[in-house]
């Protein structure tokens, strides 16, 4: 029973917290840039908009079109059910490890891939098409990542990963490439640009062009946990969170605050490489990623050394 | 004095048991299927033909992997390549056939070559052929000879299983055939090499040196990749199928070879669960390519085109098929909670666990394995995502499509098996994983009686110390349980019903199916992205009526079949030209050849005594 809680609570937390990150890296990205920039309470209220929006379905769409927002809703939050996010508790540790974590989220972005190209839009196959490049070139890196961590924790295991205190030179690296594979994740500048409607730019926009109300919603909210998964992996291996020695209130109180302020730094870090730098080439993602690939070998050889 | 007379013919042990019920699982289907695919597309003389040739094709695959003598092992292997031969030419009136063939009557006896020569040294050592004598001498083999036995059998077997770069008669081969056929061959028939590999090489040889299971490995990576890439770029459905098996062959050698790597190292723990992911994954890509190819022959039996580029929107007009063909994309593709996954997971699972284990550098190796191994597996998802977005769905692109319709009921019937074992098998992974664990332990003689690779019939547990866990039934559950929420907010929220409406086109009026994203251009990242290997070009072409006025222009884009123009065609034109020179020989003068003849007797006379 007490199991059921705890997903329960995890899964408002996903869905309570996630949008407010966006928010606040659109914030953050405003303050820099000094402008005024929308409230960072933004991304509910334009959820809350398309639930009340009417919606609009292409005549040439199939079932495939109709089903995929409660596909990939469903394989993100099970993703985020698999992440330790209450410092000593993985609810659901017996479904899979970290590397089923990575095939989980693949089951979404496959059928939202799809409903891309159901529409029979160009701009849903383009995006269709340059979503799937680049997540088949961010799946090495990944794997790379997934291994020095594990071989720092002994296993795959998420639990054991989230019981991992103390940081090394392997970790910090890990961290760095899994920022870069989380920009292309999570649809950041360079890789793409949330903010943009512009067809030479567009990756995952252009893929959810003919969404609208309620199912648009369904996947706004599924790509704005996923981005928070990724930022509490990042968070996690950089900035870890040891378990409570005493369990005192004071104690859980401030493992708690620096639970959550480290996922603040995490955006703030976003945030300045997004007004930074400038949108790249889709051609040179490839480099990118390759240079994650890269750090995700020497994270590696750094694990084994021990350091 | 030879020794060839058998002691004991076929041999049923727990190996040869698992891939006889492989060879059964996708030949049930694929007979009820052929049914109906037969039916219109030849002739009732060509319909018993076809039936006999299938009989007798299964039965050798049959007798292939139950053999227990290296001789009957030969005889059924080569009753197996010419029939299957004879399959591949059936659609004698296509000029591909005939040219498909002869790549693969050729491969196939450049591989058996090898297998003889590599049974004729083992023959040297014990004297039968026998497979558990032949077991026995191979203990007192000494090392070089091993080595080259070794060679001799991966090379044999390796053209069977089509590893690269002994691919090449493969994506000839499997599409040219009957699509039912094609699912035997590539679900099936390559999987009998594997087969050779683990009884020859594991069973029989024994493994002793650790470069064995590294030079497995590495041909395995590159297998995948090699397919993967190949698959991306190939718009012909049944091509792009017969190019993922190429890949999926490496998958599996890659549990094959960590085994090998494990055995010499002497891991018994891993050794037997780098086989088990191995003998895994074979068994699903049975199941998911046998679903493929029958999908895929059940869109050419529609619409009488594989090119993809012509299809679009099938899953209207044959929703059953659609679905079947995107359950068997979704496994190949690895997506959970699907079988395809569960033997990617394990794979990837044994190299971490081998990491663990092994010391220094090696441990980089197994990474950088695994992690290629993930990119293939995401290549694979892009693949599949172009097949069956450009195939089934947005708005037909010709007639051929548009003219399409459902196709009957043994088929569908034969496709619906297949894609519930490619559920069965993902959801009871943990069931089936303690059977695999009983095969393994046998062929390499390991007693796995101690070791447990789960907690209980629904959840794996390769870790279990470490606490690492999957359990495909609780995780289908979770994702339905979560999609259903989803459903449920959706359902609630709603005040308005859906509007149907054309799709965003820009204010350009009316799109139609000219309009649509293409698989050329879908996989045009990868092609950029990988040209330093596909070494793509362009031909474009100006009809002018007059200087000022160009009255057509066309444009192509084309891959260089890379082992095709640097490994093969020289070696095809130094075959020739070698034939050519030794046509001298042979100028039709009879004096001279009465000359050979006289020759020949003098050479005899003089060495007979020496043998």
């Amino acid at each position: 029973m007490n199991k059921i809680y705890f997903i329960l609570l995890q899964l408002v937390f996903f869905m309570a917290a996630a949008p407010l990150l966006s928010g606040l890296i659109t914030k953050i990205k405003n303050s820099l840039r000094l402008r005024k920039g929308q409230s960072i309470w933004q991304p509910y209220y334009n959820l809350s908009k398309l639930f009340l929006k009417e919606e609009v379905v292409s005549d040439t769409a199939s079932w495939i079109f109709q089903a995929a927002p409660f596909v990939v809703l469903g394989s993100t939050l099970c993703a985020a059910l698999l992440i330790p996010v209450f410092i000593f508790y993985t609810p659901l540790n017996y479904l899979g490890d970290l590397l089923a974590l990575i095939f989980i989220l693949a089951l979404g972005r496959f059928f939202l891939a799809l409903a891309a190209l159901d529409t029979g839009s160009s701009f849903g196959g383009l995006g269709s098409s340059r979503e799937m490049f680049i997540s088949s070139l961010v799946e090495p890196a990944l794997c790379l990542v997934v291994f020095s961590i594990s071989l720092r924790s002994g296993s795959t295991s998420l639990a054991a990963f989230g019981a991992v205190s103390g940081v090394q030179a392997s970790s910090i690296i890990a961290g760095a490439a899994l920022f870069l594979i989380a920009l292309a994740e999570t649809a950041r500048i360079p890789v793409d640009n949330q903010e943009t409607h512009l067809e030479l730019t567009m990756v995952h926009e252009a893929m959810v062009l003919e969404y609208s109300g309620r199912p648009l919603a369904l996947i706004e909210m599924a790509a704005y946990v996923k981005q928070t998964i990724f930022f509490l992996l990042i968070a996690q291996i950089v900035f870890p969170v040891g378990l409570p020695v005493s369990g005192s209130l004071a104690e859980i109180v401030f493992w708690s605050s620096w639970y959550l302020g480290r996922l603040v730094i995490v955006a703030a870090i976003v945030a300045v490489v997004e007004v930074s730098v400038a949108k790249m080439r889709l051609f040179r993602v490839a480099d990118f990623l390759g240079f994650a690939f890269v750090l995700g070998i020497i994270a590696s050889i750094c694990a084994i050394l021990g350091v | 004095m030879l020794n060839l007379f058998p002691k004991q013919f076929f041999l049923f042990d727990p190996l040869a048991v698992f891939f006889l019920s492989v060879i059964f699982i996708v030949s049930l289907p694929s007979a009820v299927y052929s049914f109906s695919y037969l039916k219109g597309e030849y002739s009732p003389a060509k319909i018993i033909l076809a039936w006999f040739l299938l009989i007798i094709f299964v039965l050798s695959m049959a007798a292939v992997v139950t053999a227990a003598n290296a001789l009957i092992f030969l005889i059924v292997w080569e009753i197996m390549s010419l029939v299957s031969y004879f399959l591949v030419v059936f659609d004698t009136a296509h000029d591909k056939s005939i040219q498909a063939g002869a790549i693969y009557i050729i491969m196939t006896h450049i591989g058996t070559a090898f297998l003889i020569a590599a049974f004729m040294i083992m023959y040297q050592y014990a004297q039968a052929f026998d497979f558990l004598a032949i077991k026995e001498a191979c203990r007192s083999m000494p090392l070089q000879v091993r080595n080259i036995v070794f060679l001799l059998l991966l090379i044999g077997f390796g053209t069977k299983a089509g590893i690269v770069p002994l691919h090449i008669w493969l994506p000839y081969a499997h599409p040219q055939a009957p699509s039912h056929i094609s699912s035997l061959m590539s679900g099936v028939m390559i999987k009998t090499a594997i087969y050779g590999i683990i009884r020859f090489v594991i069973f029989i040889l024994g493994v002793n040196s650790s470069w064995w299971g590294i030079l497995v490995l590495i041909l395995a990576l590159i297998s995948c990749l090699v397919g993967v890439i190949y698959a991306l770029m190939e718009h012909d459905l049944k091509k792009l199928l017969a190019y993922h098996s190429v890949e999926n062959i490496g998958i599996i050698l890659l549990g094959v070879g960590l085994a090998m790597f494990f055995i010499s190292l002497n891991l018994p723990y891993l050794a037997v669960f780098s086989l088990i992911a191995g003998l895994y994954h074979l068994v699903n890509h049975a199941i998911f390519k046998g679903l493929l190819f029958l999908c895929a022959g059940s869109v050419y039996k529609a619409t009488g085109t594989r090119d993809i580029e012509k299809l679009g929107g099938l899953i209207k007009k044959m929703p059953q098929t659609a679905l079947y063909f995107l359950i068997g994309a979704m496994a190949i593709s690895a997506l959970p909670p699907l079988n395809g996954f569960v033997s990617e997971w394990l794979t990837l699972q044994a190299f971490f666990l081998g990491a663990f284990q092994v010391a220094g550098g090696t441990k980089l190796f197994l990474g950088v394995c695994a992690s290629l191994l993930a990119l293939t597996s995401g290549l694979a998802a892009a693949c599949f995502v172009k097949a069956f977005g450009v195939t089934f769905l947005a708005l037909p692109r010709s007639n051929y499509a548009r003219s399409a319709q459902e196709v009957p009921l043994s088929m569908r019937a034969g496709m619906f098996f297949l894609a519930l074992l490619a559920v069965i098998f993902g959801l009871l992974a943990a069931w089936i994983i303690k059977l695999l664990a009983k095969i393994t332990g046998s062929v390499t003689g390991i007693d796995i009686s101690s070791m447990k690779f789960s907690l209980n019939n629904f959840i794996l547990s390769p870790q279990a110390g470490q606490g690492v866990y999957l359990s495909t039934p609780w995780l289908a559950l979770a994702l339905i349980a979560l999609g259903i929420a989803g459903l449920v907010v959706y359902r609630l929220t709603g005040r308005k019903k859906a509007v149907m409406l054309n799709t965003w086109d820009c204010g350009y009026y009316k799109l139609n199916a000219r309009n649509e994203y293409t698989a050329t251009a879908f996989s045009k990242p990868f092609r950029i992205a990988f040209s330093f290997f596909l070494l793509p070009y362009r031909k474009t072409q100006k009809v002018r009526e007059s200087f000022y006025h160009v009255k057509s222009f066309t444009y192509e884009t084309h891959t260089t079949p890379v082992f095709r123009k640097y490994i093969y065609q020289p070696l095809v034109g130094l075959v020739i030209r070698a034939a050519k020179f030794m046509r001298r020989i042979q100028p039709g003068s009879i004096h001279l050849y009465l000359a050979y003849i006289f020759a020949t007797v003098l050479l005899l006379i003089i060495f007979m005594p020496k043998f």
